[in-house]
């Protein structure tokens, strides 16, 4: 085995040289690619890529099984997540033992107050956390960085306008405002997303106006307006597109965010109704059983707690990729 | 020079109001631009030469303002605009509108390269979407038309591999290479006019020379005229017609370039020309010009380059020189000409008191004859 003396050289340092190597790869990308590449590295915004894999594919079955198919999947394979069993209610988990009797391999994760499976409920329950998680984020987004780009690219009285109006908006508790709003145009699960949704708008407006705001001094607007481009084109060319990458790093730590206020409306009543099942609903129905049954509370807790902590390594992981300080 | 000028500039002034008074950065700026000439636009920093360019494309924003003046471009009424005595602004009726500004002036009819190629092209697109862009929005081309247009416009300003380099980053690009994809999106609508300002200040020498050589090459092509705004002599030496030289807002010199090096009219020129550095000089020969330029808000009174001017006299300090014809196109503004008939000749020159300041001669000795 004679070895050359360059390779036994690297191999004394093996860890470093495929880090530089990787590095050096690395830098060769641009745009996605590169911030891909960043997140790959990162280990816990892997980890939190990974949870949001996870969720969002059930979020996607449990959705496509609820909304078009009628629960026949989950009825056919599993239990109804809405209909009254006959089986024992307030079971524990396998391998426990309550005052109902003993948990069994048929309910993991025990029985609801009415005997209905919780691990079905659960997993049911995911399409609505990311259903309005996304979708009211996304709509905040979008609202967000048209009020805040116009307000921090004219200024002047348009600023003041939509910026006053905003923070009018911000000053409001959320959970009274989006409660205000379902009081008045009723509990049904798209005012709660366009409500969420409201109360997220003020976050990405005062956001992406502060980044406008340095981005529309740069010299390249001040090309483009000498070469007779548009207000509009330089706003959704020029200004949006380098103002953006905050806004995407506080989106995905808003949609976890928004996922615990939806299970915090959930559970005092308003959002979903039952018997559809969402995290908040289940967690408000165990209230009353926590003694007999404490798991009933700690399950949905922890599929709340680990969706939102994906979201917020990711978010996290965003950051440190997006931001240039970082990337020495 | 007898036929009608391309750009014509009259009595132009910009302004900008701040906490602590009105700067004006142009002062009843005056030039015109004939086709296929070369005007040099000379001065020191803060002479108000970008805020003079900006002026014409009408891209001043707030909180500066254009007070008065008329531009012309081709029969266009760029601008029109005089001030009541109230200050209150006044537009011309033939005004282009701001809409019909973009439209058919910026881009189209004058195109602005500007000084930084680093800070000049948008840094999350690719060097071809811009361009083409730019050429969809100007021209009535296709998509694919415009790619193809864009990449025959960067092969013409020497970018190699034009096909390959289209699909990269601005960051991929050298500051030489950014330069001349800039001159490609000035030329895409084939400008009569194009106004650089200070498009070499931020490249090196050699890069300097090539992009000097493509454009005395695409002038020659396209009869394109400039106005190259710089603070090197050198660079107008060797592309420059004409000349305008700026200070403190005001020209003070319009002259042919040859005129304006051998047979220099204003002291400023003169002091601006020592001050190059030659090869053969050490630090210690090297001659600046004496002092900063003044601050724009508290303007000297007289002719504003007075109290820098090695040859100020009295006179300078309270009667202000407007720019006169001396000799066969050439223009200065400076008191010592007969022209201006201000009997400078019998005033007496000015000496530096203790705290460096140009005073009066008798000033100083009746100071001395108090202590």
């Amino acid at each position: 085995m004679a070895t050359p003396p360059e390779t036994a050289e690297m191999g004394d340092q093996p860890v470093s040289s495929s880090a530089g190597e990787a590095d050096e790869s690395i830098r060769d990308l641009t745009g996605w690619r590169y911030t891909l590449a960043q997140i790959k590295r990162d280990r816990t915004a892997r980890l939190g890529w990974y949870i949001i894999s996870v969720v969002s594919v059930v979020a996607i079955v449990t959705y496509v099984d609820s909304q078009l198919l009628n629960y026949y999947i989950a009825d056919t394979f599993w239990y109804h997540p809405e209909r009254d069993a006959e089986g024992t209610a307030l079971l524990p988990p396998v391998g426990l033992e309550n005052s109902y009797g003993a948990g069994t391999w048929s309910h993991p994760l025990g029985t609801d107050q009415r005997g209905r499976d919780l691990l079905v409920r659960i997993v049911y329950g995911t399409r609505i956390a990311i259903q309005v998680g996304v979708v009211a984020t996304g709509l905040g987004v979008i609202v967000g960085t048209i009020i805040g780009a116009v307000s921090g690219y004219y200024g002047g009285w348009i600023d003041d306008i939509l910026q006053r109006t905003v923070e009018t908006v911000y000053a409001i508790p959320f959970l009274i405002l989006v409660i205000a709003i379902m009081s008045a145009f009723g509990r049904h699960l798209w005012i709660a997303i366009v409500g969420v949704g409201i109360v997220t708008v003020p976050i990405f407006a005062r956001l992406i106006r502060s980044e406008v705001l340095k981005v529309r001094e740069e010299e390249y607007i001040e090309a483009a307006k000498a070469i007779g481009v548009k207000d509009r084109h330089i706003l959704a060319r020029h200004i949006i597109p380098n103002s953006f990458a905050p806004v995407l790093v506080q989106g995905t730590l808003q949609i976890g965010v928004n996922i615990l206020i939806v299970a915090g409306l959930s559970f005092l009543g308003f959002g979903v109704q039952p018997p559809t099942p969402s995290w908040g609903q289940i967690l408000a129905d165990s209230r009353g059983y926590m003694l007999p049954n404490p798991w009933f509370s700690i399950f949905p807790g922890i599929a709340i707690l680990v969706t939102v902590m994906g979201f917020n390594l990711l978010g996290d992981g965003l950051r440190d990729a997006l931001d240039p300080r970082n990337n020495g | 020079m007898t036929q009608d000028p391309l750009l014509s500039v009259q009595n132009v002034t910009t302004q900008f109001v701040t906490e602590e008074g009105i700067v004006r950065a142009v002062d009843d700026l005056s030039f015109d631009v004939h086709r296929g000439e070369t005007l040099g636009l000379v001065g020191e920093s803060g002479a108000g030469k970008s805020v003079a360019i900006r002026s014409i494309m009408r891209l001043i924003s707030s909180p500066g303002e254009i007070v008065s003046g008329t531009i012309t471009y081709k029969g266009h009424v760029i601008l029109d605009r005089s001030q009541g005595p109230d200050g209150e602004v006044r537009d011309g009726e033939a005004m282009l509108s701001e809409a019909e500004m973009r439209s058919k002036i910026r881009g189209r009819e004058i195109a602005l390269i500007f000084q930084d190629p680093m800070e000049s092209l948008n840094p999350v697109f690719t060097i071809g979407s811009q361009l083409r862009e730019f050429i969809e929005i100007n021209r009535d081309l296709s998509n694919a038309e415009a790619k193809a247009e864009a990449i025959e416009l960067l092969r013409e300003v020497g970018i190699p591999e034009a096909e390959s380099r289209y699909h990269e980053y601005p960051h991929q690009f050298s500051g030489g290479m950014r330069q001349r994809v800039l001159i490609a999106m000035a030329l895409a609508c084939k400008p009569d006019l194009i106004i650089a300002d200070e498009p070499t200040t931020a490249l090196d020498v050699t890069v300097e020379g090539q992009i000097l050589d493509l454009i005395e090459q695409l002038k020659t092509e396209y009869e394109t005229s400039f106005i190259w705004v710089t603070h090197d002599m050198g660079v107008v030496a060797e592309i420059c017609d004409r000349v305008n030289v700026m200070y403190l807002g005001e020209l003070i010199e319009q002259a042919p370039v040859d005129e304006l090096f051998h047979e220099t009219k204003h002291p400023y020129t003169e002091a601006l020309l020592r001050s190059i550095p030659k090869p053969h000089e050490t630090t210690g020969e090297f001659d600046p010009i004496r002092g900063i330029m003044p601050d724009g808000m508290n303007a000297p009174s007289g002719c504003r380059f007075h109290p820098r001017c090695p040859d100020a006299r009295e006179v300078c300090m309270s009667v202000h020189p407007d720019l006169r014809e001396i000799d066969d196109g050439q223009n200065a503004a400076c008191l010592k000409y007969d022209v201006f008939d201000a009997d400078y000749d019998d005033s007496p020159p000015l000496v530096v008191d203790e705290n460096g300041e140009r005073v009066p001669a008798e000033t100083v000795e009746s100071v001395g004859g108090d202590d």
